[in-house]
């Protein structure tokens, strides 16, 4: 504070002039909305997740327009494939069954175990041929595939075929090959089943392969006759993967998204609007009807989710073939408005006491005026927040039903169910877990600093802070 | 901040960290008690002869009288002896019963002396006697009780025709069991080793009034182990039965299924840890943690067979016969089994009768080969213009693909629809049911085609040949062919090998010829399994993972 | 008071009877029952079970049979568990999930309360920035990938040190359920962490706060007396059901962890259609979420005195 002391002159008591003008340039009128909505574009944070927002719903609605992949078109050539560059595979000969090879007679020397492993045909994704020469007294061999060398300590792998038959000395592999290195092993077996300690063991890398028509079947070439064996064609490019049964990540995640938001947005926003309504009026009436009113929410609130769950699959005629998004987004509404209403009806108790309200009932607002003006205005904070976890609350019971196997109907994806599939193989294929729980957590992250901005924006106690 | 204000806050965060601590006392008390002991303990002790292992679901119903399911047995065949058992190879060997004979008209058991019930009295042959009238007394309301219509009477008895002691079965002293079928029967050794055929003692089970096999106290038991805990929802415990006959041949202390969840992965974890011996029904998308950690995997079949059913009532597309065919040569077994399902225990179904069933001599399989289906698009796209043709329609309108909502099963529709929309130009509409639903859903015929599977109940190829009988209640398709009916016939009722051989050929044939289902696959199991922990039986029919013959060595 | 909560005691039991009536409906309507098998395979079979379980006798009779043995306190025996009493299952089960829940819920109240203040007196600045980032990752990640996450770090924890550190799974210790009750507790926190710093905020920035602090009172005074105590009002309402929801059981934790809860049974015995069971835990669960109810309504007429628990 200055010490220089004041002294009034005679200027100082000159009549103002033009005084609306000057107050008008200091604080433009605003009304609340305007107000709010400066306020809210002040607060960077909650521009930014306006912005994710707005971005993840443009990324449902019109994302499917640019990449066009199909979400339910399974490439079972790719099954599981991390991001990555596109992939080509080599054109071969149609898939023909493998008579195998049968020696006429065992060995009478040498040891029992096989030998020789080795290659009957060029191997590809479409089969690996194995041969092996005949141990000595074995009764059969199992065969093993692992993605580790199996040596020093005997680690085999995947047991993938017990033959009995010691004569048969060949096995074709057909099992869920990928262009990778595997380490097969070939062990014999004793008269009682058990193993001999030793194996023959070779190492393979199948080419990435497939038949002429199989490729215009998948859609890969227009015409099975364009090619001719030997080709390289392009397989479709997935920049985001597959997931477990071949099908594009990203148009996945752009139908999930579909669902996801629409769950997560609508019902919440429909059951907290339910919620308000009847919170509002059981608060502000009282008595009786309160009483009567909120007996009715515990009951609601009791309901088991689950059983009436599927009562509304049935009820509402959701039959084969539907999404199962409608019976979910009724449930959801029809059960979960009453934590809602009992968060509201509290917080309209607790301002029906204070003193503007009284205030305005002295002056003779009406019941519908002081709720409108006064009551829900005063508990925005509080349930701005409950939207906000609302919105994560609704996508992941979906994701929930998705992990007890109630959720949407195949093969319409949500996010909540790919996160349930991608659990199972996140130790071998992480991107079928991260991607859709980055997208849910992003979602959920945006919506909350939103709410926050929001929440600060409406609070008319606010103005003038920040 | 004043001193004031400080020292109430520092109050006041004491307060909150005594009665955390407080709470935690509490609570570990509170654990204790409602744990009942369990899950402690490594996953193998090779001094002490115990092993901890975890199961996947409550035993539901350990009364033999009315147990279906195989978590039940896989508990009864540890406690409980019957008149036969099986070895670790699968070969039937002595029980309680140390001799038998079978006849085309029925069967003499004679049982050992040394057979007793953990209460010290003797196991004698009424107690086959009464269980097994219990078993068909329509007011038990057994669902196993068809089991037992082999035995004279059975059925009628059911029925609620005859009363419950004219059936078939005497107890010509204490150790003689005297048996007469209803018709000569060729598999009658092997349908005693069921669960169902235990021996039940009247007096105790009518002490128990209504809450026999309810608790660890309200069980009797005869077998190589005695369940010593069974605290309901969290584990079990089995400890060596010092009055076994057969003693010296069982080599475990004690066996503590200490877990009990049916998530995989924790399961897993549990291994992982150190916690469990084995982990059994590995999912597909496991196998990679399994192979980097270097684990040694196995298999066994579970017996079941998996197929598409279709439905032949009238009111439905499928009852014509080239749709049918159209959709069983659009089929590719191979590719759903090793490129979707990716489980390598499966193996890709070429008939109703998986390929494990024994036949005459060697495998069923090799000596019946099924006619083989391959895939052929041309034909299945022919087949269906005539389909076309024949129905007076230019598309087929949507099938109905009713499944439940297990994840194979799920993995298992989802390609179909996609394949057969491919292949086909079909249009799927999968409708994913809970397993009740499912059922409700199955019998009622309300599909096009469904997604189906059976478990051998007993160690003979009639349980799955009588699958599609026209009386069977599972034959949802509403399969009637007077052929297929006369063929199972002679399978029930003749005793020659050949001749029912040759009639479960003659099923295998009818079912793939009408279409009648679409074979997908024969079922397995991966598992892994501690290294020190030998000889343990795992197998299609009767419980599993069997511990009896297993034992410890103390270095892999 | 005592009159009052008689009279809210009497309406509860009320509440609870449409519960269950509207969940014996519910259950019946849904096609299937508890008794279809895929193990029975000839309709005499089918009749001789149906009549065992009283599944042939009038719908209505069956609502009275159940009514009435459910006034005597006895829920009936399950199908699926089919020598196990339903009271039995609670019994045994429910106090397995209260302790977890007691526990999850001591993690989330004490830190929901402890954060949100803190987030609100930190507003904007650092503190608020890094907690309300690990709420919205403790929020924004589903139950069941929380859970097997929590499980896997556990693993890789004690293999790293080469010894269990914490049991991985099962019941018996109360070590087997710190990690259990905190993946539990964490979204109940993170919701209590939100509601607290909102309604902190907008208590900083009401009357009797400013009046306090222009009086002179010592922050830490105004902070307990006036501001916390008010705050609490929207925590406690929501606590009410969220303590009968966490202390029945989460089903997603019990079946990671290997947990004899009763979350489990209810889930199941849904998909099974076990009826008794059904019937058994919601009709508990219901009365336990009454209780709690009417408890919350007299906790608030302490907190507030402004509202009369008339």
């Amino acid at each position: 504070m200055s010490a220089t002391p004041f002294r009034p002159s005679a200027a100082d008591f000159a009549p103002a002039t033009n005084r609306s003008a000057r107050d008008a340039q200091l604080r433009p009128s605003l009304s609340y909305w305007q107000d709010a909505w400066q306020r809210l574009r002040r607060n960077t944070r909650a521009v930014a997740s306006l912005a994710v927002v707005v971005l993840f719903v443009l990324f449902a609605v019109a994302g499917p327009w640019l990449w066009r992949a199909d979400p339910a078109a399974q490439d079972v050539n790719q099954i599981s494939r991390g991001p990555g560059p596109a992939l080509a595979a080599r054109i071969v000969e149609p898939y023909a069954a493998w008579a195998g090879v049968t020696v006429p007679a065992l060995p009478d020397g040498g040891p029992t175990t096989p030998v020789d492993l080795r290659l009957a045909d060029a191997p590809t994704t479409e089969a690996v041929r194995l041969q092996w020469e005949p141990g000595q007294g074995a009764a059969g061999y199992r065969v093993y595939r692992n993605l580790y060398d199996p040596s020093p300590d005997r680690a085999l792998g995947l047991p993938l075929a017990e033959i009995f038959d010691p004569k048969r000395v060949s096995f074709e592999d057909r099992f869920d090959l990928h262009p990778e290195r595997y380490w097969y092993s070939v062990v014999a077996l004793n008269a009682k089943g058990d193993e001999t300690h030793d194996y023959a063991g070779l190492v393979v890398q199948p080419e990435l392969a497939t038949s002429a028509a199989d490729a215009a079947s998948f859609g890969w070439i227009a015409d099975a006759t364009a090619v001719r064996v030997g080709d390289v064609v392009a397989l479709p490019y997935h920049p985001l993967g597959t997931d477990y049964l071949g099908r594009d990540m990203l148009a996945r995640l752009m139908y999930g998204a579909r669902v996801s938001l629409f769950i997560g947005f609508v019902a919440p926003f429909l059951f907290v609007l339910l919620g308000i309504v009847y919170g509002s009026a059981a608060g502000f009436t009282g008595g009786r009807v309160d009483q009567l009113l909120m007996r009715f929410a515990d009951f609601v609130l009791a309901l088991p989710f689950l059983l009436f769950m599927i009562l509304f699959k049935i009820a509402f005629g959701i039959g084969p073939g539907e999404s199962g998004i409608a019976p979910m987004l009724i449930a959801l509404v029809l059960l979960s408005w009453p934590s809602t209403a009992r968060l509201v009806r509290g917080q309209v108790l607790q301002i029906r006491g204070e003193g503007y309200v009284g205030a305005s009932r002295l002056l003779g607002a009406r019941t519908g005026y002081l709720v409108l003006r006064h009551m829900i205005p005063n508990t925005f904070g509080v349930i701005l927040v409950t939207l906000t976890f609302e919105v994560p609350r609704a996508i992941f019971t979906e994701a929930f039903l998705s992990f007890i196997g109630m959720g949407v109907a195949p093969p319409t994806a949500s996010w909540g169910s790919m996160s349930n599939e991608g659990i199972k193989t996140m130790l071998a294929h992480p991107h079928e877990l991260l991607l859709p729980a980055l997208f849910i957590s992003v979602t959920v992250l945006a919506l909350n600093l939103l709410g926050d901005g929001l929440r600060d924006a409406l609070d008319v106690r606010m103005r003038g802070r920040e | 901040m004043s001193r004031a204000a400080a020292r109430q806050l520092l109050v006041l965060g004491a307060a909150c960290v005594a009665a955390f601590a407080l709470l935690l006392a509490v609570l570990s008390w509170a654990a204790s008690a409602t744990g009942g002991g369990a899950a402690v303990g490594h996953a193998v002790d090779v001094a002490a002869g115990t092993i901890t292992t975890s199961i996947r679901y409550e035993p539901p119903n350990l009364d033999s009288t009315r147990a279906t399911d195989a978590t039940s047995f896989m508990v009864l065949t540890h406690v409980i002896e019957g008149l036969l058992r099986y070895d670790v190879a699968g070969n039937v060997v002595p029980g309680v019963a140390e001799r038998w004979d079978i006849r085309p008209d029925g069967a003499t058991f004679w049982l050992r002396a040394d057979s007793v019930w953990s209460d010290g009295k003797p196991v004698t042959a009424h107690d086959f006697v009464f269980a097994w009238r219990t078993i068909v007394d329509p007011a038990t309301a057994s669902q196993y009780a068809f089991i037992l219509y082999a035995v004279k009477n059975g059925a009628a008895i059911n029925r609620g025709d005859l009363p419950r002691d004219r059936l078939g079965v005497h107890a010509v002293d204490d150790r003689t069991l005297e048996v007469e079928f209803e018709n000569p029967i060729a598999y009658f050794d092997k349908l005693v080793t069921a669960q169902t055929y235990l021996p039940v003692r009247e007096d105790f089970y009518r002490g128990r009034e209504g809450r026999y096999a309810a608790d660890v106290g309200d069980l009797l038991y005869n077998g190589p182990f005695l369940l010593t805990r069974w605290v309901h929802g969290a584990s079990l415990k089995f400890e060596k039965n010092p009055s076994y006959w057969n003693r010296d041949a069982v080599r475990l202390n004690a066996v503590d299924l200490a877990y009990l969840t049916r998530d995989a992965v924790a399961r897993l974890n549990l291994f992982q840890d150190g916690r469990i011996v084995d982990v059994d029904y590995l999912p597909g998308e496991a196998l990679s943690q399994v192979l980097q950690q270097r684990w040694p995997l196995g298999r066994f079949d579970d017996g079941s067979a998996w197929f598409i059913e279709t439905n032949m009532r009238p009111e439905r597309v499928t009852r014509n016969v080239h749709l049918r065919r159209a959709l069983l040569l659009a089929n590719d077994p191979n590719e759903l089994v090793f490129k979707v399902l990716k489980t390598p225990s499966y193996t890709p179904a070429a008939s109703l009768f998986p390929a494990y069933i024994k036949g005459e001599h060697g495998l069923f399989r090799q000596e019946h080969p099924p006619p083989i289906v391959r895939m052929d698009l041309a034909a299945a796209r022919a087949e269906l213009d005539l389909a076309k043709e024949d129905l007076g329609m230019t598309e087929i309108p949507p099938l109905v693909l009713v499944a439940d909502n297990s994840p194979a099963s799920v993995s298992h529709t989802e390609y179909l629809q996609e394949h057969l929309r491919r292949t086909l130009g079909l249009t799927i509409k999968i409708d994913r049911q809970e397993f009740r639903q499912r059922l409700a859903k199955q019998e009622a015929g309300e599909f096009d085609i469904t997604l189906a599977s059976w478990g051998p109940d007993y160690d003979d190829p009639l349980t799955f040949a009588d699958l599609f009988a026209s009386w069977n209640l599972n034959n949802h398709a509403r399969y009637a062919s007077t052929e297929l009916d006369a063929q199972v016939r002679i399978a029930q009722q003749s005793v020659d090998p050949h001749a029912r051989f040759a009639a479960f050929a003659e099923v295998q044939r009818l079912l793939l010829e009408d279409a009648v289902i679409i074979p997908a696959y024969d079922r397995g199991v991966l598992y892994v399994q501690d290294p020190r922990l030998r000889g343990v039986g795992r197998r299609a029919v009767g419980g599993t993972p069997d511990y009896t013959t297993a034992y410890l060595v103390a270095t892999p | 008071m005592f009159g009052y909560v008689l009279k809210r005691l009497a309406q509860g039991l009320v509440t609870i009877w449409f519960i269950a009536t509207a969940t014996f409906v519910a259950m019946h309507a849904v096609p299937g029952d508890p008794l279809s098998g895929e193990k029975i395979t000839n309709a005499e079979i089918r009749a001789n079970v149906a009549a065992r379980y009283g599944l042939d006798r009038p719908i209505l009779e069956q609502y009275g049979i159940y009514m009435g043995a459910m006034l005597r306190g006895d829920f009936g025996i399950s199908y699926t568990q089919q020598n196990r009493r339903v009271n039995d299952i609670i019994r045994e089960n429910f106090p397995v999930s209260a302790t977890l829940g007691v526990l999850a819920l001591a993690f989330a109240t004490f830190g929901g309360i402890l954060f949100g203040a803190l987030t609100a007196i930190y507003r904007n600045r650092l503190p608020d920035t890094v907690i309300m980032f690990l709420v919205i990752v403790g929020i924004s990640v589903p139950s069941f990938v929380l859970a097997a996450l929590a499980q896997l770090g556990l693993v890789t924890l004690n293999s790293a040190v080469g010894r269990s550190l914490l049991p991985v799974a099962g019941w018996g210790t109360v070590w087997h359920m710190l990690v259990p009750a905190l993946v539990l507790g964490l979204s109940t926190m993170a919701y209590l962490t939100r509601l607290m710093r909102s309604s902190m905020l907008e208590i900083t920035s009401s009357d009797f706060v400013r009046t306090a602090r222009a009086k002179g009172l010592p922050p830490t005074r105004i902070f307990l007396k006036h501001q916390l105590r008010n705050a609490i009002l929207p925590v406690v309402t929501v606590l009410g059901p969220q303590v009968a929801l966490i202390t029945t059981g989460g089903f997603v934790v019990e079946l990671v962890f290997a947990i004899p809860g009763l979350g489990r049974y209810y889930v199941e015995a849904v998909q099974q259609l076990d009826y008794t069971v059904i019937m058994g835990t919601t009709v508990f669960y219901g009365a336990f979420l009454v209780l709690m109810v009417i408890a919350v309504d007299i906790v608030y007429g302490f907190i507030d005195p402004r509202v009369a628990v008339e």
